[in-house]
Formats: C-alpha cells, sequence, structure tokens
C-alpha cells in the first residue's frame, strides 16, 4: 500500500491535530489530576475505534464491547493485584501471598488459572487474546450461523450481563462486586504518583496512535471496502466468492483486540478494574462514544470518547440526576439530526467554510461518505 | 454422462412450508450453451438459479457442476468453482465507487488476509479498465455506484461477474425495468459475454429470448413443460396454453 492510498492530506491533517490535541495540548493546560481523568476517557477511545470499525465500516452493532474492555482490564488487574499481594504486604492474611479478596472468601491457595498472571508478558498476551479469544468463539457461533443485526445486538448485550453476574457471583476468584482494587506497582514502579500517571497518559497516547493506525490500514485496505460493501450488500459479496463470516469474525476480534488494550490501560490509570466496568449500561455507553464521534470516522470516535467522557464528569458533577437522561437525549439527538456525529459535522459543515475561508478550491472527499445511509 | 454437461440438474427439489416450488426438475446444460428458463410467475425460475447457486437449500436432488456436487457447498465455494450469479434488482454496492464495485469482485484476495495484503497492482487495474468498457462506464469509474442509472447499475453488476470470469454465468432478468436503449445495449453486451462459457438467463422479452438462446426451458409450477428450441418451444401447445397464449 502506497502512502498516499493509506492516508489522504485531510485525513494526515486530522491525525496530526489529534496528535497536538492529545501530547501537546491537554498535557500543557491541565493538572495531572485532569490529564489522569482525560487518560482515563480515551482507554474508552480505543473501544469507540473497534466499534468504529466494526458497526460503522461492517455494520456490525456489538452492545457487549465493556465485556472486552473489561477482559482485558481484569487481565492487567490481576498481574497488579498478584504483585501487591506479597507475602510480606500481606501477613496479616490468614493466606499470605494471595490476593486479600481470595483471603476474605476463605480461599487458601491462589486458583491455577490465577498463576499464569504472575508474569507480566504472559498478562500482556492476555491481554490482547483473551478477549480476542471470546469475540472469536461469540463472533464464530453467530456469524456462522448467519445471525446479524439487531439479533447479534441482543446477544452481544446478553454476554455483557454474564460476564457481569460471573464476575460478581465468583467473588472468590474475581474480587466480586468491588473489582480488583488496591493495585500499587508494576515491577517494582508505583503506578499512584502522579509522575507514573503523567508517564502513563502518554503511553496510553502512544498506544491509542498505534491503534489508530492499524485501524486506518485496516480501513483502506481491500477488507475496509469489503466491510462496506458487506454492509450494504451482503448477498452480493458472498456471491462474489468471499466466506462473509471469516470477515465479520476478523473485524469482531480486531475490536474486542482495541477494547482489550484500552481495558488494561484503563487499569493501570485509574487503579482498579471492577463489573460496573463490564456490564450493559457501559456497554451501550461505548456505542454513544462511537454515534456522537461520528461511526465512520475513526478519529471522530476518539472525539466522541472524549467529549461524551468529558461531559459525563462536568454534568455529573453538577447534575448528578440528570446526567442520563442527558445522555439519552444526546444519543437521540446525535441519531436524529446528526446521523454521521462529529465528524459529520466537520465535514459537511465546518470543513468546507474554513476551505472556502482559506481561499482553497472544495475538493470532495472520497472518503467521508456525506448522507451515508443511517443504520 | 455427465462429463458431457457442464451442469446437470437432477431431480432437484425444494418445499417451502410443504408447497413444492421446484420438484423434481431436471435439466443439463452444455459448454458454451445460452440457456434461457421461461414461465409464468411463481413457476419457480427464480428458486432455482437460487438452488444452484446456494441461496436456497434444496430438499432434495443433485446439481453437479464440471461433475461436483454444489448442493453441499457454501455460497462462496460454488461461486470460486466458477457459478456467477446476477439478482433481479442490481446489487452493486452504492457507497463504493465503480472501480471499487469491480475491485471487489476481482477473483483475488478472498481470504482475510489475502484482503488485508491485497494491492491494486496493474494487472488488476487493466483488468478492471478493460471490464468496465464492456460494460460500458469507462468514464464513470471513480463515480459512486449510488449516482448510477438503473441500467448502468444492471451492468455494473454484470461487470462485476465478468471480472470473476465464471464458467457458468446466471442471469435473472438482465434487462428488466432497462429504458429501448439500454435494452439494446444490454442485448449486444449480451451477446458478447455469453460467447465463451455457459449462461443460464431467465427473460420474458421474447424478441430477446430469440435472439440469444441455444435451448429454452419453460418451467411450470416448478417443473419443465417444455424443452427445446425456440422454435420448437413457441409451437408446443401445452407451452401457448399455460403461457405464450395470453
Amino acid at each position: 500500500m502506497s502512502l498516499s492510498s493509506f492516508m489522504s492530506r485531510k485525513e494526515l491533517i486530522g491525525f496530526a491535530i489529534l496528535a497536538v490535541i492529545i501530547f501537546l495540548v491537554l498535557p500543557s493546560i491541565l493538572d495531572s489530576f485532569r490529564l489522569n481523568l482525560f487518560g482515563k476517557y480515551l482507554t474508552y477511545a480505543f473501544v469507540a475505534i473497534g466499534l468504529a470499525l466494526c458497526w460503522g465500516a461492517g455494520g456490525i452493532l456489538s452492545l457487549g464491547q465493556g465485556v472486552f474492555f473489561g477482559l482485558g482490564g481484569y487481565c492487567m488487574a490481576m498481574f497488579l493485584k498478584l504483585e501487591a499481594s506479597t507475602p510480606e504486604n500481606t501477613a496479616i492474611q490468614s493466606t499470605p501471598g494471595i490476593p486479600d479478596f481470595m483471603d476474605w472468601n476463605q480461599l487458601t491457595e491462589l486458583p491455577v488459572w490465577w498463576q499464569p498472571f504472575y508474569s507480566l508478558p504472559l498478562a500482556l498476551i492476555a491481554v490482547v487474546l483473551v478477549p480476542v479469544f471470546f469475540a472469536f468463539v461469540i463472533g464464530f457461533a453467530m456469524f456462522t450461523r448467519r445471525v446479524g443485526g439487531v439479533y447479534f445486538a441482543i446477544i452481544t448485550q446478553a454476554f455483557a450481563a454474564i460476564l457481569t453476574i460471573l464476575i460478581i457471583g465468583q467473588q472468590g476468584y474475581t474480587g466480586g462486586v468491588n473489582g480488583i482494587t488496591d493495585l500499587r506497582t508494576l515491577l517494582g514502579w508505583d503506578i499512584r504518583t502522579d509522575e507514573a500517571k503523567t508517564t502513563l497518559y502518554f503511553v496510553n497516547g502512544a498506544l491509542l496512535f498505534a491503534v489508530l493506525l492499524i485501524a486506518q490500514y485496516v480501513r483502506k485496505s481491500k477488507l475496509g471496502r469489503l466491510l462496506i460493501a458487506m454492509r450494504d450488500q451482503e448477498d452480493r459479496v458472498r456471491f462474489s466468492g468471499y466466506n462473509v463470516a471469516n470477515f465479520k469474525i476478523f473485524i469482531f476480534c480486531l475490536g474486542a483486540a482495541f477494547a482489550g488494550i484500552g481495558g488494561a490501560m484503563f487499569t493501570l490509570q485509574v487503579g482498579f478494574m471492577s463489573p460496573t466496568l463490564v456490564g450493559i449500561v457501559p456497554s451501550i455507553e461505548m456505542v454513544i462514544f462511537c454515534a456522537v464521534g461520528g461511526r465512520l470516522s475513526i478519529i471522530g470516535a476518539v472525539y466522541g470518547a472524549l467529549v461524551v467522557n468529558w461531559a459525563k464528569t462536568t454534568f455529573s458533577e453538577a447534575f448528578p440526576e440528570l446526567w442520563l437522561l442527558g445522555l439519552g437525549g444526546l444519543f437521540i439527538a446525535v441519531v436524529m439530526f446528526f446521523p454521521n456525529g462529529l465528524a459529520g459535522v466537520w465535514s459537511e459543515k465546518i470543513e468546507p467554510r474554513l476551505l472556502a475561508l482559506i481561499g482553497k478550491s472544495k475538493t470532495r472527499d472520497a472518503d467521508t461518505p456525506a448522507g451515508a445511509p443511517a443504520e | 454422462m455427465t462429463e458431457r454437461f457442464l451442469l446437470s440438474v437432477e431431480d432437484l427439489t425444494v418445499s417451502f412450508d410443504g408447497f413444492k416450488a421446484v420438484n423434481d426438475l431436471s435439466f443439463y446444460v452444455e459448454p458454451n450453451e445460452c440457456r434461457v428458463i421461461i414461465g409464468p410467475n411463481g413457476a419457480g425460475k427464480t428458486t432455482v438459479l437460487d438452488l444452484i447457486c446456494g441461496r436456497t437449500k434444496a430438499s432434495g436432488g443433485s446439481v453437479k457442476f464440471k461433475g461436483k456436487e454444489l448442493l453441499t457447498m457454501r455460497e462462496d465455494q460454488i461461486v470460486n468453482v466458477g457459478v456467477g450469479r446476477k439478482f433481479q434488482t442490481p446489487s452493486v454496492y452504492e457507497d463504493l465507487t465503480v472501480f471499487e464495485n469491480l475491485e471487489l469482485s476481482y477473483p483475488k484476495g478472498h481470504s482475510v488476509f489475502g484482503a488485508l495484503m491485497f494491492q491494486r497492482d496493474d494487472p488488476v487495474k487493466a483488468r478492471i479498465q478493460e471490464i468496465a468498457e464492456t460494460i460500458f462506464l469507462d468514464d464513470q469509474l471513480d463515480e459512486k455506484a449510488a449516482f448510477l442509472s438503473h441500467g448502468q447499475k444492471q451492468w455494473l453488476e454484470i461487470g462485476m461477474l465478468l471480472i470473476q470470469d465464471p464458467e457458468l454465468l446466471m442471469l435473472d432478468e438482465p434487462v428488466a425495468g432497462m429504458s429501448v436503449a439500454e435494452r439494446k445495449k444490454t442485448a449486444e453486451l449480451l451477446n458478447r459475454i455469453i460467447q465463451d462459457r455457459a449462461v443460464i438467463v431467465i427473460e420474458h422479452d421474447m424478441g430477446f429470448v430469440a435472439d440469444i438462446a441455444t435451448r429454452v426451458t419453460v418451467l411450470h409450477q416448478g417443473q419443465t413443460l417444455s424443452e427445446g428450441s425456440m422454435d420448437r418451444v413457441q409451437s408446443d401447445p401445452k407451452v401457448i396454453e399455460v403461457y405464450l397464449g395470453h
């Protein structure tokens, strides 16, 4: 793939603006507490990017992305928890050396499936592979049976509910409703300090751009065009000799991998992982981030995650009861008036005017389908 | 005996809730033959094509293409052994350009990995240009398919099949809904593309049928009513009664 087919000039500018905002503007105007909050918002952007590919391009709406975010986050949290649970730190427990919640639940030894999480490399691999494995199982079961559309959305939602119930029910193994808390160090490096949080913010930003570049590559490859083709004319794709299910499984797994990385970065920056981040409500919120940002645009997805989460923090500080209603209203407004979200508003309303102001000849961007049919 | 034929359909049956849309149907298509299927509405014409290309699962019988049983294959496998299918309503990817529509149908990079690594190299471009000229769309290559006229969309879909270079091409009412001028151009196009492959066409336009058909199969209530050359079929009293007489 040549450079020009990988990224148009406009897209390059879009990437550059986002990089400036994330790496220069936000760190210079925010104190370390607020910067850490924005770092947390950006972990949701990983999920939203995956959704932009799955849902925006491929038409596969998953209402269970929280599952993958959570699995990634839990894998990371398990490693950090084991590191924090040294025999010295846990000397007061009846079984020292195991995580505190296990001790509270009368477990006397570490379950076998926790063992691999003593190793950071294995934990990092698990952050990606565990969500991908589950996405593969769900995708394989659904897509080879041609379950799609709203049925698929409902089933993914059911998975979000199942995982939440499982985590809460198996308190001794998972930390239950409290989640895995009191995470302290990463290979001896204290992640609770302001400096560590700032460093993690930049690591998070770098990973986000890596994910964005992968997503951009996929979008610009023939597979990206196939996704759009599948969304519009699934039968035609099939009768052009493609095994549609394989492509759906692939993109669903890729979205799950992105979500898993986001979840792990959430755990590192926020310092805990709990089932409240896995269930139905957060999964739907993630879809809203993507919709507000513009589900056809991967850059838009990042802004969507930032803007909605920033609004959530701001408004829920002032009007805690009204926030959920506001979020619902925002979603309805976007679907009704701005089906292409912030990215659509930008490319249809703001950008042409900017270009006219600069005096450039207006060029049609072949990559942002104006007036694409809403789902 | 199957050796002689490219496609052998034998005892093909499908029932929807007890209603037999296709009932014990048998017919054979030779290489390079142009077979036209005609018949009144509800005769099962489109269902036959759906069964051959795997869109509908048969209840019984067999469909052999070059000796390979198609009924147990997935749709994409059937395409990849050389059977192409055009739908009745134009099915093109409206959000993609004409070029991209053709590119997706190019028979390369059909696996997930292949699609990720697919390169738009010179042979691909040359082939797309060649097909675009054949289907009269070489000036519209960069246009979104959504902006094409109905007739142009039909041509595009025919082009998407041509680029696959199937040995058996199945067309469902390729001239339906076209203007007189478009119809003439399409007939010319079809006459050109049926030369070196076998074709099964469903069509109502009798002038058009007479023009292209090697042999005609008349379907009625899911069964063969008559089969043979156009002249023979047209003079068959049974056919006149159920189909041509009105």
